[in-house]
């Protein structure tokens, strides 16, 4: 529908002057958050913001270049325990968290490697069996797991006069900003190109001169670098790590995030994320029923908008940009 | 040696759990393609309704039918009610695995809100602290009847998919949809059918599972994750496989704990998981991939 004439129009985040003002909007109300909201809700968003990150690197491993995970908790685990560990070591945390990111995307480059082979099912259990296997690693090891009383991080101290809780907001909000314009730029670029043509046609990729064993190491890389970070990042706003924040469920979670909020989409995974988040905060005098509500959104979302929340939104707005005409 | 056979044999016990758990998942990916995440929470929904029915003074034979039964019906439910629609819509097969995980979720949800989350346990009339000895080897009484039962299954099963016209009318279903359609094959029922089996198999695993382990919501997930791991092994088209495969790792996983270390037991699995698909993604007795553009 958007006519597209120059590739440096094809380059630009935003095409449209009015979407310019939404964004902006948007991007002001969090901003703006703190003045108003109460501390409780500025958690929940902290929380979200946090966990953008791990849903757009997987989104961009599911739905950019179709390479089913569900080993995610395995990468998480990686990378907050490799923070965690370096936090105790007194490394500061830029470099901590760049770390984190590092050594999940190199185990990320190790699990990549069974995705050349391996199609649909099979990569899917294989992954499942790396997240499972990496989760007992942790728990059977208390050199690595640090102990029965988990592992302790040190927060940060709050800078610019800020409150603890509304500095972590900002922080964690502004490393997720960086994240997302990050992936907008990854999916323009050559290397976005590349993921589509391998999730559409692996072979036919290839033959137009991807090389995929290349570009699906990477995207498992890269996908297992934002999923590190997120890692680095929760064990930095919780203080504390145990392998029990990193069972199959959390896997199972992002995937549920990506797949609610829509594949191959940045906006679906800010969406999903917050679905995922949200939905235990409201069920809370429910908490056996979390699970039946992502359930069922599950099957609705995939029998009737195989696109996602995010598909939903999109409809919405070509609506209402065409009414009253259809 | 003798502690060699004693670990060897209480890890075909286990494997036969295995290999239970395995056979309904390869059923059910031969015949459609689908890999079926939602196994273990019917399994476990299967046992707590049985569990339900003993708490009501049932007994044991009826509720454990009844039981099974249910199982079945809601696994061909599942087939009707979600994944018909789904494919009519065009579903994906991802988006069909995602279906299964999806309905996984709802049971395990239901399951905890009706059934409770606090881990109980389920009265059998096999006890595994009545044991009995062989030469030196010592066999507990649940034991030895999961073995009985499981052998016992799998061979059913065999002469069913092997000797009779339903049976065949499976095969046929699972070697070419499109080709059993038109030779007027109701692969619709045939493949309601399949399902039901394998949740048949997956609630037999759990009604035997659950006096050797506590009765939690969870407590299917790791026999189903370890029944997948089997199945891969085995290969995931091959019934057989399922069978061979589950066993194979049972006792490897029995010996692994007793002579390695306790800890790793349970790692192992996924490991053997991993190195397979590295190595033979196909299987011990599966076919190769084919694949065209």
């Amino acid at each position: 529908m958007d006519l597209i004439e120059s590739y440096r129009e094809e380059l630009q985040l935003i095409r449209k002057p009015g979407t310019r003002v939404w964004v902006g909007a948007f991007v002001l109300l969090l901003i703006l958050l703190p003045l108003f909201a109460p501390e409780h809700v500025i958690y929940v968003v902290t929380i979200i913001a946090i966990y953008t990150i791990g849903v757009q690197g997987q989104n961009l491993l599911i739905g950019n270049t179709g390479q089913i995970s569900f080993g995610q908790a395995g990468f998480l685990a990686i990378g907050a325990f490799t923070f965690g560990h370096l936090n105790q070591w007194g490394v500061p945390w830029p470099f901590g968290l760049i770390a984190a990111g590092i050594a999940a995307g190199l185990f990320g480059i190790v699990v990549g490697f069974p995705s050349l082979r391996l199609k649909g099912p099979y990569l899917a259990i294989a992954t499942m069996g790396f997240g499972i296997a990496v989760y007992q690693v942790f728990v059977n090891s208390e050199t690595l797991s640090g102990g029965r009383m988990g592992l302790s991080v040190h927060k940060m101290q709050p800078l610019f006069g800020l409150s603890a809780i509304n500095f972590n907001y900002y922080f964690n909000f502004a490393i997720a900003l960086v994240f997302t314009l990050l992936t907008y730029n990854i999916i323009s670029s050559y290397m976005g190109r590349a993921f589509i043509a391998i999730r559409d046609n692996d072979i036919a990729a290839e033959v137009i001169g991807v090389n995929l064993t290349r570009y699906k190491l990477l995207s498992f890389a890269i996908s297992s670098f934002y999923t590190g970070i997120q890692g680095g990042l929760y064990g930095l706003f919780m203080g504390y790590l145990e392998p029990n924040m990193f069972t199959f469920m959390e896997s199972i979670n992002l995937f549920v995030a990506v797949i609610i909020g829509g594949l191959a989409s940045v906006e679906g995974s800010i969406m999903g994320a917050a679905f995922v988040i949200l939905v235990p905060q409201v069920f809370n005098a429910y908490k056996e029923l979390v699970p039946v509500v992502y359930g069922v959104t599950i099957l609705l979302v995939l029998i009737f908008e195989p696109m996602g929340l995010y598909g939903r939104w999109f409809k919405l707005r070509l609506y209402f940009r065409n009414w009253p005409f259809r | 040696m003798s502690q060699f056979l004693q670990y060897f044999i209480s890890g075909l016990s286990t494997g036969s759990i295995y290999a239970l758990v395995a056979l309904g998942l390869a059923l059910i990916y031969r015949s459609t393609r689908i890999l079926n995440f939602a196994h273990g929470d019917i399994a476990t929904a299967g046992t707590f309704i049985a569990f339900m029915l003993l708490s009501l003074n049932f007994h044991f034979s009826l509720s454990f039918l009844l039981a099974l039964l249910c199982g079945a019906a809601i696994a061909m439910l599942f087939y009707f009610c979600v994944l018909i629609p789904a494919q009519r819509r065009e579903a994906t097969q991802l988006g069909q695995i995602i279906l299964t995980l999806g309905f996984g979720l709802i049971l395990q949800g239901l399951i905890s809100y009706f059934g409770g989350s606090e881990p109980q346990s389920f009265p059998f009339p096999l006890s595994d602290t009545t044991v009995y000895s062989f030469g030196g080897i010592v066999v507990s009484q649940l034991g030895l009847g999961t073995m009985g039962i499981s052998l016992l299954a799998c061979l059913l099963f065999f002469l069913l998919v092997q000797k009779t016209r339903i049976g065949l009318a499976m095969r046929a279903t699972s070697e070419n949809l499109t080709g059993a359609q038109t030779l007027g094959i109701p692969t619709r029922k045939i493949l309601a059918l399949s399902w039901g089996l394998a949740a048949f198999l997956g609630v037999l695993a759990g009604l035997f599972l659950a006096p050797a382990l506590l009765l939690d919501p969870f407590f299917m997930l790791e026999p189903f994750l370890k029944g997948f791991a089997a199945a891969i092994l085995g290969g995931l088209n091959s019934l057989p496989g399922a069978i061979v495969g589950g066993l194979i790792l049972g006792v490897a996983e029995s010996l692994a704990g007793g002579f390695v270390s306790i800890a790793f037991k349970n790692t192992l699995a996924f490991i053997i998981i991993i190195l397979v698909l590295l190595v033979r993604p196909e299987g011990l007795l599966g076919e190769e991939f084919k694949e065209r553009v």
